[in-house]
């Protein structure tokens, strides 16, 4: 197909107007409202239910929500979850919830922020908070471990706290040595 | 041990059978089956049910457990043929049977079936039953299921999603009981979870022998527990783990370990003795986590001793051997290895060289040993090893494959018995190459002092011990979790099991450098698979005359021992 060129008339051909039209453009963007942002010295306010990285949270007394049942690791699409379970050994700090990550590792580089670990955990124990913009020198830096990830969630103030109402009953019934050793 | 405990094939079904119709569809079944013991007695519903391919949802009910009738979860309706009058079966106008349906349902576990009986397992009624058992059962549950150990492999979690009610209904508290009760040295129990099948109850006391644990305190408080001050620490205690249909009974050695959804399972044998029981083995990440029984009638049932279970941790050790070693290897690689044993073996005079083999190795790997004997002219023998055994399931003879060896003629008669003629003859001189397979021969007459005396010792080990540290040339080898292959097990059976795990560093499987060595001596090319092996070994001894690799399947084909062919067996055919 061959397009016909158009004939450009004399004030076309000057270019002059159309550069004028242009400056005329750039003059009135320079009274608007601007809208760059000087990021790093300023952040964007993410909106409500925006998904960041998941980082893993503590209830109000400091316990480690999680309790390594591992269906995070196991939904996760791109494997990026990593958790080592207890093991056998009886963990007397650990009370009536027994269980929780002897490891937990997130490989911030694989994570998708799909939020699949926040809908699935039955704890509670894992939010995609609003951390968007996470750096790092080496690969190594960017898989984020337990303790990493329990200081960047912090707590979340929970309120059904199963764990303590089932060591209350137990102790009313004075059946479940609650606080043994 | 009680004597009903001894493995014994199930007896062949009586020849005379019962119709019977589930959900509308008839279907003979025998009229007798037999239970626990072997004995037969008469079908039940749910063994008629599952032979027309419904299943019952059931807790209690253990094909090879008495039968106990308490978790009702099993509730079918039935109806049975309409008698007249005169005790005469009613007919429809077309002729067939009229069928009056029961007015109450019936446990199928224990009730058993009858001429022209029909069942109903899909009718709405059976179906609100069922939800409504397990309504009861999950009353006083302590739905902890992301620390229970069960979680994935559960039968009440199962029945829950398949036929209980989403929501509970119960707002009242929850009764508590002993949690983390430390039942025995290799169980943990947790008592909220139980939901009083009593299979573990039955099996401890009328299978293993042992009557340790019983049910204490009344209505919701009813709670397993071991007898006062008696502990749960007979062989076969983790069996109750895998009845456990919850995750009451938990094994500590597996507790907290990993979820049982990332386990991959691979079909394997136990080899800590003869008996060659069917385990499937559970890993993840290449790092084996448990062992559980896997079912086959003619050996295991489905049951594992303790110890059997347990013995899988050698496996991961980090002292194993990874890497080719020895003073006499030319250079760190495997072809120049067996490149240096080829020329050896090529140039020994005969009676110069002589082969301890394992019994702990697979039927092909002996058969490849076997071969480079011939070429050779090399003596073998194997190591016993021996130690107590039972009635049931663990035999005195140590080895999974010492049957496997005499069959392939690697072990004297009796077996180690050559073990000091090779000592004798590496004092005179004679014997200057020693080949050692998978064993420690120091301790068995063989002392370091007269390995230092061999011109040659190869040795191909899995860990570390004195024989590894002599060796000219040291070849690492795999664990039977690490390689495909079968064993004969004390009762002839020659099963197979599969590759579970990689072997670590450089260490390879002995059927796979057998064979490249055995190429280097001979000249002749070698089947490259365990099935090639086991074919042409199949072709060229005649006590495995006639197996196919793809006939021996899940559970193995029977080869008795000539002393026992003679008398007639229930298990002798193969299958």
């Amino acid at each position: 197909m061959i397009v016909p060129r158009p004939q450009l008339n004399f004030w076309e051909r000057l270019y002059l107007p159309a550069i004028w039209n242009g400056f005329k453009v750039t003059l009135r963007h320079f009274f608007r409202k601007k809208v760059t942002m000087q990021y790093p010295e300023e952040r964007w306010v993410v909106p409500p239910g925006y998904r960041g990285a998941p980082y893993l949270v503590q209830d109000p007394t400091g316990r480690t929500k999680c309790v390594s049942c591992q269906l995070c690791e196991f939904v996760c699409p791109p494997k990026a979850i990593r958790i080592v379970p207890p093991g056998p050994a009886v963990d007397p700090a650990a009370g009536n919830v027994e269980k929780r990550p002897r490891e937990f590792e997130i490989d911030m580089l694989r994570c998708i922020f799909c939020g699949l670990c926040e809908e699935v955990c039955p704890e509670e124990a894992i939010f995609l908070l609003q951390d968007y913009s996470l750096t790092g020198t080496r690969r190594e830096e960017m898989i984020y471990d337990l303790k990493k990830l329990l200081a960047l969630g912090g707590v979340h103030q929970d309120k059904i706290r199963k764990w303590e109402r089932k060591a209350r009953e137990a102790e009313a019934q004075e059946v479940f040595p609650v606080g043994r050793t | 041990m009680s004597a009903a405990a001894v493995v014994t094939s199930p007896a062949p079904p009586s020849s005379d059978t019962v119709n019977v119709t589930v959900d509308g569809r008839t279907v003979a079944v025998p009229r007798l089956l037999p239970d626990w013991r072997g004995k037969l007695v008469p079908t039940t519903m749910i063994q008629a049910c599952e032979q027309a391919g419904v299943e019952v949802p059931h807790y209690c009910y253990h094909a090879k457990l008495p039968v106990a009738g308490n978790c009702r979860m099993c509730l079918v309706e039935y109806g049975l043929p309409a008698l007249g009058p005169e005790g005469q079966p009613l007919r429809k106008p077309d002729g067939s049977l009229a069928v009056k349906k029961s007015p109450r349902p019936a446990i199928a576990c224990a009730t058993p079936i009858s001429p022209g009986m029909e069942i109903y397992t899909a009718t709405p009624e059976v179906q609100q039953m069922r939800a409504s058992v397990l309504e009861f059962l999950l009353i006083n549950h302590p739905l902890d299921c992301p620390i229970c150990d069960q979680a994935g492999e559960c039968k009440l979690q199962e029945y829950s999603v398949e036929y209980g009610h989403a929501a509970s209904r119960f707002v009242e508290t929850k009764v508590h009981k002993p949690k983390q009760v430390d039942l025995g040295p290799r169980i943990m129990l947790d008592d909220e979870r139980c939901i009083l099948c009593t299979r573990c109850i039955r099996f401890t006391r009328d299978l293993a022998g042992d009557d340790a644990l019983g049910i204490v305190n009344r209505g919701s408080y009813n709670t397993l527990a071991a007898y006062p001050g008696r502990a749960f620490d007979n062989p076969y205690t983790l069996n109750t783990v895998d009845l456990c249909p919850v995750g009451a009974l938990t094994a500590k050695d597996f507790r907290f370990q990993m979820r049982v959804w990332f386990l991959k399972e691979t079909k394997s044998l136990c080899t800590s003795c003869g008996t060659g029981c069917n385990v499937l083995i559970g890993s993840r990440e290449n790092r084996i986590l448990r062992y559980t029984p896997r079912a086959n009638d003619a050996v295991n049932v489905c049951w594992l001793c303790d110890h059997g279970r347990l013995n899988y941790r050698w496996i991961g050790r980090p002292d194993r051997l990874r890497q080719l070693a020895g003073s006499r290897l030319p250079a760190p690689t495997w072809d120049a290895a067996l490149t240096e044993v080829a020329q050896r073996l090529r140039h020994a005079v005969p009676g110069s060289v002589a082969v301890v083999a394992s019994a702990r190795l697979a039927n092909e790997e002996l058969y490849l040993i076997r071969r480079l004997a011939q070429h050779t002219g090399a003596a073998t023998d194997i190591v016993p090893r021996s130690g107590p055994g039972d009635a049931w399931l663990i035999h005195a003879d140590k080895n999974p494959n010492s049957l496997g060896a005499q069959r392939l003629g690697i072990s004297a008669d009796p077996a180690g018995s050559r073990l000091s003629q090779f000592a004798a003859a590496i004092g005179q001189g004679t014997l200057r190459t020693l080949l050692v397979f998978g064993e420690d021969v120091t301790p068995r007459g063989l002392g370091p002092e007269l390995l230092d005396r061999l011109e040659c010792l190869v040795v191909s080990d899995i860990l570390p011990n004195r024989t590894t540290e002599r060796a000219h040339v040291l070849l690492p080898g795999c664990a039977h979790a690490e390689k495909c292959g079968s064993f004969t097990n004390v009762h002839g059976r020659v099963q197979r099991f599969f590759k579970a795990v990689e072997p670590p560093g450089g260490a390879r499987p002995e059927v796979e450098f057998l064979r490249e060595l055995l190429q280097r001596v001979s000249g002749e090319p070698q089947p490259d698979t365990a099935e090639g092996l086991f074919h042409r070994m199949a072709a060229e001894v005649p006590a495995f005359a006639g197996l196919t690799w793809a006939g021996l399947g899940d559970t193995g084909a029977a080869r008795p021992p000539e002393a026992e062919r003679v008398r007639p067996r229930a298990d002798a055919t193969a299958g």
